[in-house]
Formats: structure tokens, C-alpha cells, sequence
């Protein structure tokens, strides 16, 4: 029984934290908050390109560094704790393992070595607005080599290089690669619930794109890079919840009320205490993901969908909870406080709700119980 | 990662494999042997079974080879347990004793006591339990008011305690008393163990809200406890106390059904707007809740067992184990006679899914939110040691115990 990263993976976590800590300081994501028109911390996503991150896990082949995934997981779980205002969760979690897990080898040849570098940014859009998209209610669509439709809220869609684009193809469902360069492609950043990660409508009409995987395969092939995704997502959530509660502890044993520490009374206690629970239980069903993850287990639907589950909890809970623990102080733009909440709704939202989550990981519990 | 032994740990799991195999039936999927028998045929059938697990080598392995042990790592014991769980075998009779009473008599007793007590009580010749709760002595222990006086060689018990597991069928218990009300309470304390057989013992089943009696209330009238059983220093009783409480066994078991497997059939049987019930997304999604609560309590242990595999000490981590999973059984419970709708007030077993195991279960569960530490103080100890948290503001820590309030 090993159930613990190595020592060179923990070596990597601290080394990423302390790199984090000096690059990304919680005034970096304020400052891409704050700024209309910063809409990523460019500065920060080349430091990370520089250090080869985004390439952890892309094999050597394609110009990465080939570590496998338990150490991309140490990577994201820093990112999360530091709130970054970088487009690694849409380059890394989803275009590359999309373009990993369904690229020919020709594409694989042409996008990954960017990707691994952090030279181009790559996105994936499913959402066509608010409500659950479905094969049945996709309205974007791709024939003869074009694609037409329109995606919202596409996350780092405004600056990204390329996106993947789930897009409808005859009776089924295909995945399509899109220069959002070229020419029929229009896109505008739209406001969100977290300002410090950019998100754009993206409008395509009659814009040339190329298939990704095979035609009619979108949907399954989607599902796949979104179980990977959901790990790396969790671990970031992680991170963040983790940061939520170290702040809402260094908050609570400083601030004095009724001639006290707050973190004297119980009301402060048990609340800190049912983050510290969440966070764990979380921590412990994201290490399970991030092993099937590494070794693409065959536990991997259920055990990702149960680490995202876990994780969205957490963090939620921990952002909110740090919120309330800081009281009035809390609620005010200069708290560091909404910088967490905001970032635990919009990680809770990318890749699916937590309902949808929850119905995945039920239906691969079925899968299982009827193997 | 990898959640593979170590050659020299699946060597000892094939061989403690194949010695339950032929010394026990596999569990099957029916009550287990402890609950189909009454407690007095239960007893006896479990002294033969430890007897027959300590001539093995499999009693106690971790402890050291001084005290009856094998001086084996803690994975040997956690191996054997998880083994053991497979089987229907009668347990649960010796967990204080050995959790509790054999570490501290290990610690403080002297060498003759040890040799004459810890092989009958690794063997489960003689049971053992442990004497610290009283009626207005929960959570507060060190506010205990059983006194105890010196009266020459001996000393002289006299008091209430309750929720002591077994006592009607210990041969011997772990005792705290009062020697001093007029030192502060946690300084006025003398640790013991006593002879449950003692004259002046009397020991009365309380009836629980489920039904059954798994503890007594035990009344202390002038009972003679000999000065060659205090456990510590006269005035030591609470660090004694502390230690044995520390001592807990390592809770690597898994909770008590029913858990999200057991509501899934459930779920799957009902009929609920005419379809299966788990095909409601509102049943689901409670489904999904458990599934993540009970995979993070087995992913945690996984993490406490690999500390314990390289030879380190465990993380905090472990401590959410109980505050999660007894929550859970009384949700879980409820939920599951929620999806019986009408019917799921049945208690009788012969008329219901699982015989009744979550009926039973609902009766039960609230108990486990306050066995072994309630679930908010539970939360204090997160909150405090995990947590760096500061402790609570005492208002009775540094004045006579006589002098603290005592409420009704």
C-alpha cells in the first residue's frame, strides 16, 4: 500500500508553491480582477510555459516533458491554492488531453509541441449559453469541413489560439478543431461570475475546421477528456479550498471579539472544523482520481467523477465558509475573500454542475454493479 | 502510487488468508454470528475463537514482545483485521481491553501484574472495561464525582459510573476517582483497576433507545480497591486517563452498514412514479453524497496505512473518521426507510428489505454521534489540535473542584 505521491512529486508540489507564492501572490488574480483589459496574467503564463508545466504530461514525442500525471496533479492543486489568472485548465486539462486522446498523429505532431510550451492556448466549447447541453439541444454544427453555431461562455476563448469545438454532424456528434484566427470567427469577451480568468462568446460561420477523432464520435470522446479533465479540475479545487481554510484560520486566530480570538469560540471552531472535514474527504477521493488518472484505470469514470464531486463541495464550502468566518471584512472588494469564491463557482460550473457530476458517477456505479 | 503490498506484506496476507480459511466460514450475506446469538453464547464462542487467534500469533502482533506481543509493524495487525472482516467470526468483546486496558497496564502496572493479567486478557480469558463516564461526567470526564478515600493498604470506591460497555460480563475494569474535591479537577484524580467481581459492585443494564442494552450504569457502594492496583501516582489519574484514551485502536474498519451500497439496491428495488427509484435524479444525487463520503473515509485510511507501511506517524487526517461516518449511518438510515414511503415504519424483519437493517439502523445510529467522544467535541479536537486553534476559555480549570458549579 502506497497511497501517497513520491518524493520527487512532493519535491515538485513545493517547488511549484514556492515558485506560486513569489510569481502569483493573491495581487496578481486582482489585478487581472480589476483590469478590463488584462484578461490573463500574460506575464505569469509565460513563467509557467518557461518552466515547462503545461507539457507535464505530454509525452516527449510531441515536445513535452513526459512526467506522467501525478505530477501534473501536484502542479494543479498549486494552481488552484494560488488562484491563477492563467489558461492552463483549458489548455492543459482539455485541449491537450482532447487533442492527446483524439488527434491524428499529424495533429498531434502540429499542436501539442505549442501547447506543451504554452505557446498556444487551446480551449474547448461545449456550453451554447445557460442550460445543460445535450446531443439532443447542441444547435452548433459542422458539415463539409465548416463549422456553424455559436459558443458561450467558452472559457480563455478570447485568447486562445484554437478551440475544440463539439459541434453537431448529421445524426450524431463530432469534435472539431477551429483556428479562432481564421476568417469566419468573430468572438467577444463575455462577463462572468470570476473576471480573473477570461471568457469569450464565440460566433463561427461558415468557418473552416478540421475533425478531431472520428466523425460521429464527438460525444463519447468528449466524455473521455472530460473524466481526465475532472481530476485535474478537482485538484485545483483542492487547492483552493485548501487556501480558503488556512485563510479563514489565520483570520480567526487573529481577530478578537468579546475580549477574545474568535477561533476561541466553538461557532468558529466547528465551522472551521467542517471545512477541514470537506477538504479531506475531498483530498483523500481526488489522490484516488489522480491514480486512476496516472494509470488509466478502469475506475477512472467513477473515481474522477467522485474526486469533482468531492472537490466542488469543498470548495464551495470553504469559500463561502471563509467568507462568513471574516465577517463584514469579508464581504468587501478589497478581502481577498471573493477571489476564492468567485473562482470555487466558476471551477464548479466548467466541465458540468456538480448534478451532472453526481449523475455520472451513479451511472458508472450501475456500469459497475452490471459487469 | 499503488495500492499493492509490499512482497513481504502480501506473503503475511496469503498466509493469515489461508489460516482463516481453515479456521473460520466466510462471512455471508446474513447477520453475523456476534448478532445471531444471545451476548452469553456470543462470549463464549469469542473467548475460543481469541484463544484459538492468540496460540496462532495473531492476537496483539504490533504489540512489543515484552508485553505478550510479537513486536510486529502496526500493517500486520491492520492486514490480519481486513482479513478477518471476511470472515463470520464472533469479535467486538475485547475491543477495550485491548484497545484500552492492555496498553495501560502495559505502561503502568508492574511486572508481576503484567505477567499475571495481559496473557488472559490477550487470550480474552478474562474481559475487560473501562470506568470513566458518569451522569454528570460526559464530554466533561474530569468533572467525574466518584470518590475514592485511602484506608490503609486499600482504598474505598464510592459513586455512579455509566455507559461502561460490558460490564456485566468483565472480570475486570479501568476505574477513575476522586481522591481530593478540594484540588482543581483535573489534579484531584487516582487511576485504578479494579475487580468487577468486588463486593459492593452493582451493575444495571441501561435500556436504549433501539432497544437493546449494550451498557451499564455501575454503582459503587464502599467497594475496596487494594493500593497495589493504582495505576499512576496518587493525583495522576487524568494523564493516566489521557494516555489510555490515546491508546483508542487505530479505526480501520469500515462502518457499520447500511452505506451507499445498501441504499442503491434499495433504490433499485423500489418503485418510485413507476420506475425504479434510482432512476430519480433526487435519489441519485443523495447516492452520489455517500458514495463520496464513504470512498474519502476508505481513501483516508488508505493514507493512514501508508504512513503506517513506511514505519510513520499517521496525519491528522484519520481524525474525521467518526464525525463522517456515524452522520452518515443515521442519514443513510432515515433515507432508506424515506424510500419504503408508508411502509417504512416496519420494524418487524421478517416484513421488510434487508430484515429491517435500516429501521434498525435509524434506532441505533443517533447513539454512534455520541459513543467515543460526541460529534462536537470531536470538532474541538479537529478545531484545536489539527487545526492550531485556540482552546476553550475554562472557567473551572484552576479553582477547587468544590467550588465549580454543578447545575442540576
Amino acid at each position: 500500500m502506497n497511497f501517497d505521491f513520491s518524493d520527487a512529486q512532493k519535491a515538485l508540489k513545493q517547488q511549484t508553491r514556492d515558485f506560486l507564492r513569489a510569481a502569483c501572490d493573491t495581487t496578481v488574480p486582482r489585478r487581472v480582477l480589476e483590469d478590463a483589459d488584462e484578461p490573463f496574467a500574460r506575464d505569469l503564463w509565460q513563467q509557467i510555459g518557461a518552466n515547462e508545466s503545461p507539457g507535464i504530461a505530454v509525452p516527449e514525442e510531441y515536445g513535452g516533458i513526459g512526467f506522467g500525471y501525478l505530477e501534473l496533479c501536484v502542479v494543479a492543486e498549486e494552481l488552484g491554492r494560488a488562484v491563477a489568472p492563467v489558461p492552463f485548465s483549458s489548455s492543459v486539462y482539455l485541449a491537450t488531453e482532447a487533442v492527446l486522446l483524439g488527434g491524428s498523429e499529424e495533429q498531434k505532431q502540429r499542436l501539442l509541441p505549442g501547447l506543451a510550451t504554452g505557446e498556444t492556448i487551446g480551449t474547448f466549447a461545449l456550453s451554447e449559453g445557460p442550460g445543460l447541453a445535450t446531443p439532443a439541444n447542441l444547435q452548433a454544427s459542422f458539415r463539409d469541413g465548416t463549422l456553424s453555431g455559436t459558443k458561450m461562455p467558452v472559457p480563455d476563448g478570447d485568447i486562445a489560439d484554437f478551440c475544440v469545438v463539439v459541434a453537431k454532424e448529421g445524426d450524431g456528434v463530432s469534435l472539431a478543431l477551429l483556428d479562432l484566427g481564421g476568417s469566419g470567427v468573430s468572438r467577444e469577451a463575455v462577463e462572468t461570475l470570476d473576471p480573473s480568468r477570461s471568457h469569450a462568446r464565440i460566433t463561427f460561420d461558415g468557418a473552416e475546421a478540421e475533425p478531431l477523432g472520428e466523425a460521429g464520435q464527438g460525444w463519447a470522446l468528449k466524455d473521455r477528456v472530460f473524466d481526465r479533465a475532472a481530476v485535474l479540475f478537482a485538484m485545483e479545487q483542492l487547492g483552493g479550498a485548501d487556501a480558503c481554510l488556512q485563510m479563514a484560520i489565520g483570520y480567526a486566530k487573529g481577530r478578537y471579539a468579546f475580549g477574545r480570538p474568535i477561533g476561541s469560540f466553538q461557532a468558529i471552531k466547528h465551522k472551521l472544523a467542517d471545512i477541514y472535514i470537506k477538504n479531506e474527504l475531498a483530498r483523500a477521493n481526488c489522490y484516488y482520481g489522480a491514480w486512476a488518472l496516472s494509470t488509466d484505470a478502469p475506475e477512472l469514470p467513477v473515481a474522477a467523477a467522485a474526486a469533482r464531486v468531492a472537490a466542488t463541495q469543498a470548495f464551495h464550502f470553504a469559500s463561502k465558509e471563509n467568507i462568513q468566518t471574516h465577517g463584514g471584512i469579508g464581504f468587501t472588494w478589497e478581502s481577498d475573500c471573493h477571489l476564492y469564491y468567485r473562482r470555487s463557482k466558476l471551477l464548479a460550473l466548467s466541465i458540468g454542475s456538480e448534478r451532472v457530476w453526481k449523475d455520472r458517477l451513479i451511472s458508472g456505479l450501475e456500469r459497475q454493479e452490471a459487469a | 502510487m499503488d495500492f499493492n503490498d509490499t512482497p513481504e506484506q502480501a506473503a503475511y496476507r496469503d498466509e493469515v488468508r489461508a489460516w482463516l480459511s481453515a479456521n473460520a466460514e466466510p462471512r455471508k450475506d446474513r447477520p453475523s454470528v456476534s448478532r445471531r446469538l444471545d451476548a452469553e453464547e456470543g462470549l463464549l464462542l469469542a473467548k475460543r475463537w481469541q484463544a484459538k487467534k492468540a496460540d496462532a500469533g495473531y492476537a496483539c502482533r504490533h504489540w512489543p514482545v515484552a508485553h505478550g506481543g510479537q513486536g510486529r509493524p502496526m500493517i500486520e495487525t491492520i492486514i490480519y483485521d481486513q482479513e478477518e472482516a471476511n470472515f463470520d467470526v464472533p469479535t467486538g468483546f475485547f475491543s477495550i481491553g485491548l484497545g484500552m486496558c492492555g496498553p495501560v497496564m502495559a505502561q503502568y502496572a508492574t511486572q508481576e501484574q503484567q505477567a499475571r493479567f495481559i496473557p488472559p486478557l490477550m487470550r480474552g480469558e478474562e474481559v475487560w472495561c473501562q470506568l470513566f463516564s458518569e451522569p454528570a461526567a460526559g464530554s466533561d470526564v474530569a468533572g467525574l464525582r466518584t470518590r475514592c478515600h485511602r484506608d490503609g493498604d486499600d482504598w474505598v470506591v464510592n459513586g455512579q459510573k455509566v455507559w461502561t460497555s460490558g460490564a456485566h460480563y468483565s472480570d475486570w475494569g479501568i476505574l477513575v476517582a476522586r481522591h481530593d474535591s478540594s484540588l482543581p479537577k483535573h489534579k484531584g484524580l487516582t487511576f485504578f483497576f479494579i475487580d468487577m467481581k468486588s463486593p459492593g459492585i452493582d451493575i444495571k443494564p441501561i435500556k436504549q433507545i433501539n432497544g437493546g442494552s449494550n451498557f451499564n450504569e455501575v454503582f459503587f457502594t464502599n467497594v475496596r480497591v487494594p493500593d497495589s492496583q493504582r495505576l499512576g501516582a496518587i493525583g495522576e489519574g487524568w494523564q493516566v486517563a489521557i494516555t489510555t484514551l490515546m491508546n483508542e485502536r487505530l479505526a480501520v474498519g469500515d462502518a457499520p452498514p447500511p452505506d451507499f451500497r445498501e441504499v442503491m439496491k434499495l433504490a433499485a428495488a423500489c418503485e418510485l412514479d413507476g420506475r425504479s427509484a434510482l432512476e430519480d435524479s433526487s435519489v441519485r444525487e443523495k447516492i452520489a453524497d455517500w458514495y463520496v463520503e464513504a470512498m474519502g473515509m476508505k481513501h483516508t485510511k488508505a493514507r493512514t496505512m501508508t504512513a503506517l507501511s513506511q514505519g510513520k506517524v499517521p496525519g491528522p487526517e484519520n481524525s474525521i473518521g467518526k464525525v463522517v461516518s456515524a452522520s452518515k449511518l443515521q442519514n443513510v438510515s432515515s433515507f432508506g426507510a424515506d424510500l419504503m414511503d408508508m411502509g417504512g415504519v416496519i420494524t418487524d424483519p421478517s416484513l421488510m428489505p434487508s430484515d429491517a437493517l435500516f429501521q434498525q439502523s435509524f434506532l441505533y445510529s443517533p447513539g454512534l454521534r455520541i459513543a467515543g467522544g460526541t460529534d462536537e467535541i470531536l470538532r474541538n479536537i479537529i478545531a484545536e489540535r489539527v487545526l492550531g486553534l485556540p482552546g476553550e476559555i475554562r472557567v473551572d480549570r484552576d479553582v477547587p473542584y468544590n467550588d465549580i458549579p454543578t447545575g442540576n
